[in-house]
């Protein structure tokens, strides 16, 4: 029986790991004295009951899929890209920057800002990749430090020079907006925008540039084995550098989303927004593949936004969803566990 | 206002805000000086500031009144403990990802305080709590000139604690035999194999020991510094742990030197509008200073930091 080896159990793992993390969701539901399938009817309605949840659902997962990608090109790479948090706030930042201050016709201002904020994530990802590449400081750390300094900055920027009454910034020009009165409408009045687009065209970038270029080659063998690509002569120093550019890039556009679609301007953050670690997995469970982050964006973006009519309807805290994903991460995480599991039941006992 | 009198406004208050940090430095410098990266630090801190809220206002509806603090940390101690569980159980036998399994400590700490917060209390917070940890003066240390005023006056106990608890972990590490097969788990875990060390086993002692650590740091947190528990409580407290620890490079006293400094920036951003000099700067450059230096250090600009050898690797027998 090899039939559990290979592609089966890629799709396994996540799948095994989003029921056990539901399932352990239900127990710890149980225990608390709330009714699990009562709760989990209403999750599922919070999805896809109407056109409103339904629009709102995949709102909520076009930062998530952009976020997935950044931390998924990174680890193509070798590297654990925690950083996205950051990027993601300084590309909001940037984009709503662009999107105040220049005045252009749609066709260009609106690229323009999307691009301006991949450019600003792109440069705070340099920083981590640089120190990387040439001090061979772990990025882990340098990306979580990097965090709290674009949070801080950010916050401190829009209250020197962009504050706005209510602690954030103007709105930013319809020009430069990826809102769309069409989406809404067909959404009973979600906030749907066309950024669903922007998430949808990244994933492909990410696989054509992985997938079919020589570039993409590079950065998949560095990731593999950096030694092994240093001896077949490629430069692994531009290639740490460069995959934290384009990840830092994915995430700043994921900041777009929320500055150009979902809000419009950029408030002062007091916490992090979140989308940068749930980014870490999105990408996990998506097995950084494209195909693979599109759908676990769109599951966790789902029980974010089921676990609001969860709460309303079913009286469950909306935090439970916060418990599942963190569960469905150890179980992804652990998938040696579930290979070890499918072989003992497979091979009948025999190792 | 002279020299003396900042000292006397940023000092006591550096030393309030930095023992929280030293604590979880501390169960840090434990987890990763045996070879696990441990990411989760802020989680565990969190879980722990809610255990800490809980119980501690539960203490005062059983009648312990001053004592609530105390005996909350003691549940905080063994509740971290028990929640790094998870976190060494994935990365040392499922030979998880340790940072992606420390990530995930985090979430689940998030979800589960203020779950249980909602359940327990049907509110996002939990009670304010009256007995807090309260201040004092250490007798005949307090009458030394100066240095009773700044340090021994006006001092929470908690800060005691946690300076000696420092020397403790440092004495573990240092000078015992289960110290010197801790550093060599995180070392060369193979060579420690070989010498007849069992590595899981120091490691699972190591991981467990850390969340003790940074549990009681959030506990004394809550007891000195917040009062109560809500989401928002420990945000960032944690990773700023993470930094101390390494900006004191993965040694005891050294994160506790680095949590003390940070402590002194955190203070600064706060009391920073009662100082003429540091008027003029804006907050925002005292609040990103300990993650920048914290940056510098690994660069090697601040002395070169270098993690513990086997950091970040599972262990498996037999592999080359």
């Amino acid at each position: 029986m090899n039939l559990i080896k290979g592609r089966l159990f890629h799709i396994l793992v996540p799948v095994v790991s989003v029921l056990l993390g539901l399932l352990i969701g239900g127990i710890i539901m149980l225990v608390s004295n709330y009714n699990p399938i009562s709760a989990y009817a209403a999750l599922i309605d919070g999805i896809f009951g109407n056109g409103y949840n339904l629009g709102e659902t995949i709102r909520a997962a076009s930062p998530l899929i952009l976020s997935g990608l950044a931390v998924a090109f990174a680890f193509r790479t070798g590297l654990f890209n925690i950083g996205v948090e950051g990027q993601l706030l300084v590309g909001w930042l940037a984009s709503v920057y662009v999107g105040i201050h220049f005045d252009l016709p749609k066709v260009i201002h609106l690229p323009f800002a999307i691009l301006a904020g991949a450019a600003a994530g792109a440069l705070w990802g340099v920083i981590p990749g640089f120190l990387k590449a040439k001090f061979k400081v772990h990025e882990v750390i340098t990306t979580i430090m990097m965090n709290y300094i674009a949070l801080y900055t950010t916050n401190g920027i829009i209250r020197a020079y962009m504050l706005a009454p209510g602690e954030r910034t103007k709105d930013i020009k319809e020009s430069a907006s990826l809102a769309s009165p069409w989406l809404q409408q067909l959404t009973e009045f979600s906030r749907l925008h066309y950024g669903i687009v922007v998430a949808i065209l990244a994933a492909v970038i990410m696989w054509f540039i992985l997938w079919k270029t020589t570039t993409g080659y590079e950065l998949r063998a560095v990731g593999f084995n950096q030694h092994a690509s240093q001896y077949a002569g490629i430069n692994v120093s531009k290639n740490i550098v460069l995959a934290m550019a384009i990840s830092g890039a994915f995430a700043g556009a994921a900041g777009t989303m929320e500055g150009l679609g979902t809000y419009q301007y950029m408030t002062i953050n007091n916490a992090f927004t979140g989308v940068g670690f749930d980014g870490i997995a999105v990408s996990l469970l998506g097995a950084n593949g494209s195909v693979g982050i599109i759908i676990a964006a769109l599951l966790f973006g789902g029980l974010k936004i089921g676990s609001l009519t969860m709460q309303s309807a079913a009286g469950v805290p909306t935090e439970l969803v916060g418990i599942v994903i963190a569960l469905i991460i150890f179980f992804v995480a652990s998938s040696y566990l579930i290979r070890w599991l499918t072989n003992r039941f497979t091979k009948g006992g025999k190792i | 206002m002279d020299f003396f009198q900042i000292l006397a406004l940023i000092v006591p208050a550096a030393i309030v805000s930095a023992a929280p940090l030293i604590l979880t430095a501390l169960g840090g410098v434990l987890s990763e000086r045996s070879g696990v990266v441990n990411i989760g630090l802020e989680g565990l801190m969190m879980f722990g500031a809610f255990i800490g809220a809980v119980f501690t206002h539960y203490g005062e509806q059983w009648g312990l009144g001053g004592g609530s603090p105390w005996m909350s940390f003691v549940v905080a101690i063994v509740a971290g403990a028990l929640f790094a569980v998870p976190h060494a159980v994935a990365s040392i036998s499922l030979k998880a990802d340790q940072v992606v399994s420390g990530v995930a400590l985090n979430f689940l700490a998030a979800g589960l305080s203020i779950f249980l917060t909602k359940k327990l209390f049907g509110a996002g917070q939990t009670p304010d709590i009256q007995e807090r940890i309260g201040k004092g003066d250490v007798p005949v240390l307090s009458k030394i000139p100066v240095i009773g005023d700044l340090f021994f006056s006006n001092a929470y106990s908690t800060s005691f604690v946690a300076v000696f608890l420092a020397f403790v972990v440092w004495y573990i590490i240092y000078k015992t035999p289960f110290g010197l097969r801790l550093r060599s788990v995180g070392e060369h875990p193979m060579a420690a194999d070989t010498m007849g060390i069992n590595v899981i086993k120091t490691r699972y002692i190591s991981v467990i020991m850390g969340g003790a650590f940074a549990g009681l740091g959030g506990a004394i947190y809550v007891a000195s510094i917040a009062g109560n528990f809500t989401g928002s409580t420990i945000s960032g407290q944690g990773f700023m742990a993470l930094a101390a620890m390494i900006f004191g490079k993965w040694h005891p006293l050294g994160a506790m030197g680095a949590a003390l400094f940070f402590g002194l920036a955190q203070s600064l951003s706060i009391t920073g509008e009662q100082i003429p000099l540091l008027k003029d700067i804006p907050d925002v450059y005292l609040l990103i200073l300990p993650y920048v230096l914290t940056i510098l250090a690994l660069a090697g600009f601040v002395g070169r930091a270098d993690a513990p050898k086997a950091s970040g690797q599972p262990y498996e027998k037999g592999k080359r």
